[in-house]
């Protein structure tokens, strides 16, 4: 028994350091790692069938698609992580696309810029109304935003009735958009990643990012070390409804028409796309950079059953039967860790 | 270097802390002892800006201080480490530790490399090895509370409570927060150390206050008591009058438990309950009663031994099948696991007795009023209608309800944990009272119970447990409340030893 404690109070052996240090540097990205893998082996079977998969135009194709999603994909995670969920971000996004895209039918000559903004305005408004809710009304994410889910729906039929902004109305300024690209790669691409990049550094690197994840990981233990919980709660659903405002904006230019129906049903995909994309369910882990490459695997799967010629009906059941890999996978994966960790703790000699 | 002068706090009418004092000094480790619901962890939480004190001042370095909240604590230098740590799992051991303090560099950016070298050198000042880069999720115990340590370390905590810390650590482990704690005193800091184990009350403190009823009954020096002094003050109270009830005798043995293990949790545990007998489980919070209790009536599983009801083998893990031999079951938690809050009053009296009161599947209204309405004249219940929710009852009242619930099934073994945990001292008696009626009617009966008094009083036989042991075994005659604490506090064997 005392070998033990005096063997404890040496100092660490350089060798313990640098094996633990890789064990946890693979236990941190092991999840991204996971997913791209994932995503690279099934690109290579799909291009082993379908050498076509990924010539440019459908590389460009798949860009696209994916934007929106893997944007939205960044304002879900940072909801999640803090043990929460906005299932409101597909009605945001259907009702910031017609708003905002109608100005241009009802202010002609409009700068694009400004079209943006009403968007952003729009979705922060969203937002504020559902963090305000789950911060200060200390109702959960769930039910909240299952009920704006309905209520912005609603609002957006009402305001759009049978109506819809169609192409003819859009500037080519504005369609454009989604459709330039330097390279092969689309700008909008690029933009959305260097928003995601921005986002998943936020996460990592400042105090409230972190702040987050500590919430999601143990709210008690949160609020005893000092942490405005519902402040920094808040502030989440405002940026994931910003976030949806800015990406009915992107919708609108690449679609081009806009009815009621815009962007339903889309809160499940992205949270979809988050969970696959290693970010848990609820809260305390994951990456933003991780729900995106979520995005762009499920995407990739939409194209590939088109390149393939499968029917599309095909795509639920497979984005599902995913997603139940990926959390049987998680649960997997951390029941391992810790089974890992506990060793090597015990290796330490406790 | 801390004061805490005549601080009282109540909860409604129970009075937890009457008259909490102690004084705190730099570089000396004081221990509070007592028993189960001395006060005790009121006063911690007091420390620990959880409850703020009806009455009474704090003084820090001479000057009054208040304490709003968790965060004012750490600020005003308290650190608090709870038997249970509070860690974040997901997170790195050096984020949990500097979480909202983390160093920054240019641009308001967390410093990684500089978080993980500070976290570094404070374990290096601990003596232990902890990687500062891993996550917590699998932490021990033991490790999760060095974290906890290295964060009052961080803050430049003056005062550290550790509230029971060694309640679930091995003895390499207790040896190891022993040394942590006395680099932390050689530092200067003050220690407020809680525990039930007086062993180690002697080990590692200078001073003691021993708490018995919300208020100090001995702050002195520990130098020259004996554990024995500490025993005698913890329970010291006047011996409450047993009730002078007619002498029951037992008759035939209705449970019989055979060296019953479930690793970690209880170890080898046997007795048995006849009918006519009250068998009383004593012993600390944490000494595993209620978990024997729970695997006795089928809710936890268990890894070895037997459970025979009257002669019969108990299939394991099945609380229907303990229902259906006549077992009730009246648990420690009242309003999460002996009531349906929501529910009404008679509803959760018929629950447990639903098979008798159904006709052709459908549940008869008329048979569950007049179910419930009997069992409530037979242990006057308090109530307004049998229809409002149980939620609206005293707590007293509702334990009755919980009593009828099984009651109403004429159970043969009835296990109630801590059925008076709570209750005002007028329903405690009726409650003491129904449940001698009860066994005095046949029914055998195992009660868990943390009130000495209780104890000694409705016990026809006791046994002590500690450490998932049963470490004792007295007769109402025999049993003292000295006898029991020491058995309890595990006194007994160093005395043997």
């Amino acid at each position: 028994m005392s070998a033990t404690v005096t063997a404890r109070r040496e100092p660490g052996g350089p060798s313990a350091n640098v094996s633990s240090r890789r064990l946890t540097e693979r236990v941190f990205r092991i999840r991204e790692f996971g997913i791209i893998a994932v995503l690279v082996v099934f690109v290579a079977i799909t291009m082993s069938i379908q050498p076509s998969f990924l010539d440019e135009q459908n590389i460009q194709f798949l860009l696209i698609n994916t934007t929106v999603f893997a944007l939205l994909a960044l304002g879900e995670t940072i909801v999640v992580v803090s043990r929460n969920v906005d299932l409101s971000i597909g009605s945001v996004l259907g009702l910031s696309a017609y708003l905002s895209a109608g100005l241009f039918g009802e202010h002609h000559g409009i700068p694009v810029p400004v079209v943006f903004l009403a968007g952003l305005g729009i979705g922060l408004a969203c937002g504020i109304a559902n963090g305000l809710m789950v911060a200060v009304g200390r109702v959960p994410s769930l039910v909240v935003t299952l009920a704006t889910l309905y209520i912005i729906r609603g609002i957006d039929t009402l305001i759009v009735g049978g109506n819809e902004v169609t192409a003819q109305t859009l500037p080519a300024a504005f369609t454009n958009i989604a459709h330039a690209s330097a390279g092969g790669v689309p700008y909008v691409a690029i933009a959305v990643a260097a928003v995601i990049g921005l986002g998943a550094y936020y996460l990592r690197a400042f105090r409230s990012g972190r702040e987050l994840y500590a919430i999601g990981s143990n709210p008690e233990a949160a609020r005893l070390a000092g942490i405005g919980v519902g402040r920094r709660v808040f502030t989440a659903f405002t940026i994931s409804g910003g976030i949806a405002g800015v990406a009915g904006v992107l919708w609108a230019a690449q679609y081009q028409t806009v009815d009621s129906l815009a962007g339903t049903g889309y809160e499940l995909t992205v949270i979809s796309a988050v969970v696959v994309g290693g970010v848990a369910i609820f809260g305390g882990s994951g990456s933003a950079v991780g729900a995106a490459v979520g995005a762009l695997l499920l995407s990739a799967i939409n194209s590939a059953l088109n390149v393939l010629g499968i029917s599309q009906l095909w795509l639920e059941a497979i984005a599902g039967f995913l997603l139940l890999v990926a959390i049987t996978l998680d649960r997997v994966i951390s029941v391992k860790l810790v089974a890992a960790l506990r060793r090597r703790s015990s290796g330490v000699g406790t | 270097m801390l004061a805490l002068r005549h601080a009282a706090k109540s909860f409604g009418a129970v009075h937890a802390v009457v008259d909490g004092s102690a004084d705190l000094y730099a570089g000396e480790a004081h221990a509070l002892v007592g028993e189960n619901g001395a006060g005790k962890s009121t006063l911690v939480k007091m420390l620990a800006g959880v409850h703020q004190p009806d009455e009474g001042e704090l003084l820090i370095d001479g000057r009054p201080a208040t304490l709003h909240s968790p965060a004012a604590a750490r600020d005003a230098g308290i650190a608090v480490i709870y038997q249970e740590p509070t860690l974040f799992p997901d997170l790195t051991v050096a984020e949990n530790i500097f979480m909202g303090r983390q160093p920054l560099r240019a641009g308001r950016r967390i410093d990684r490399r500089l978080m993980r070298a500070e976290a570094a050198a404070l374990f290096e000042r601990l003596g232990v090895r902890l990687d500062p880069g891993r996550i917590c999720r699998g932490l021990s115990i033991a490790d999760q509370q060095i974290v906890e340590i290295a964060k009052a370390l961080s803050l430049d905590a003056r005062v550290i409570v550790m509230d029971e810390p060694t309640a679930a650590l091995s003895a390499a482990e207790v040896a190891r927060l022993f040394e942590v704690v006395r680099a932390l005193r050689a530092g200067g800091a003050a220690v407020l150390f809680i525990s039930h184990r007086l062993e180690e009350v002697f080990e590692i403190c200078q001073r003691v206050t021993v708490m018995r009823d919300g208020r100090p009954v001995l702050t002195s020096g520990l130098a020259g008591l004996t554990a024995d002094d500490l025993v005698r003050a913890m329970v010291g109270r006047q011996l409450a009058q047993r009730a002078a009830a007619g002498r029951r005798q037992p008759g035939e043995e209705v449970l019989r438990v055979d060296r019953l293990t479930r690793e970690g949790v209880f170890t080898d545990i046997s007795f048995r309950v006849r009918t006519g007998e009250i068998v009383v489980l004593a012993g600390l919070v944490g000494s595993g009663r209620s978990e024997v209790a729970r695997a006795v009536f089928g809710i936890d599983r268990y890894d070895a031994g037997s459970v025979t009801l009257a002669g019969q083998p108990l299939r394991r893990a099945s609380p229907a099948t303990a229902m259906a031999a006549g077992v009730g079951y009246v648990p420690e938690d009242r309003r999460q696991q002996g009531l349906v809050m929501d529910m009404s009053v008679q509803q959760n009296m018929a629950l447990a007795s639903l098979d008798r009161l159904r006709k052709a599947g459908l549940i008869r209204s008329a048979a569950e009023r007049a179910f419930a309405a009997d069992w409530a004249q037979r242990l006057r219940l308090k109530y307004g209608r049998l229809t409002d929710p149980v939620s609206r009852l005293s707590g007293g009242n509702q334990q009755k309800v919980v009593l009828a619930k099984w009651l109403g099934r004429g159970p043969s073994l009835l296990i109630v944990d801590e059925p008076t945990r709570g209750i005002d001292i007028a329903t405690k008696a009726e409650v003491h009272a129904l449940l001698a009626r009860l066994a005095t009617g046949g029914v055998a009966i195992l009660m868990i119970s943390s009130e000495l008094p209780e104890v000694l009083q409705t016990g026809d036989r006791i046994l002590v447990m500690r450490e998932g042991r049963i470490t004792a075994e007295y007769s109402r005659a025999e049993a003292t409340e000295e006898a029991v604490m020491a058995a309890a506090t595990g006194q007994l064997e160093t005395r043997a030893s």
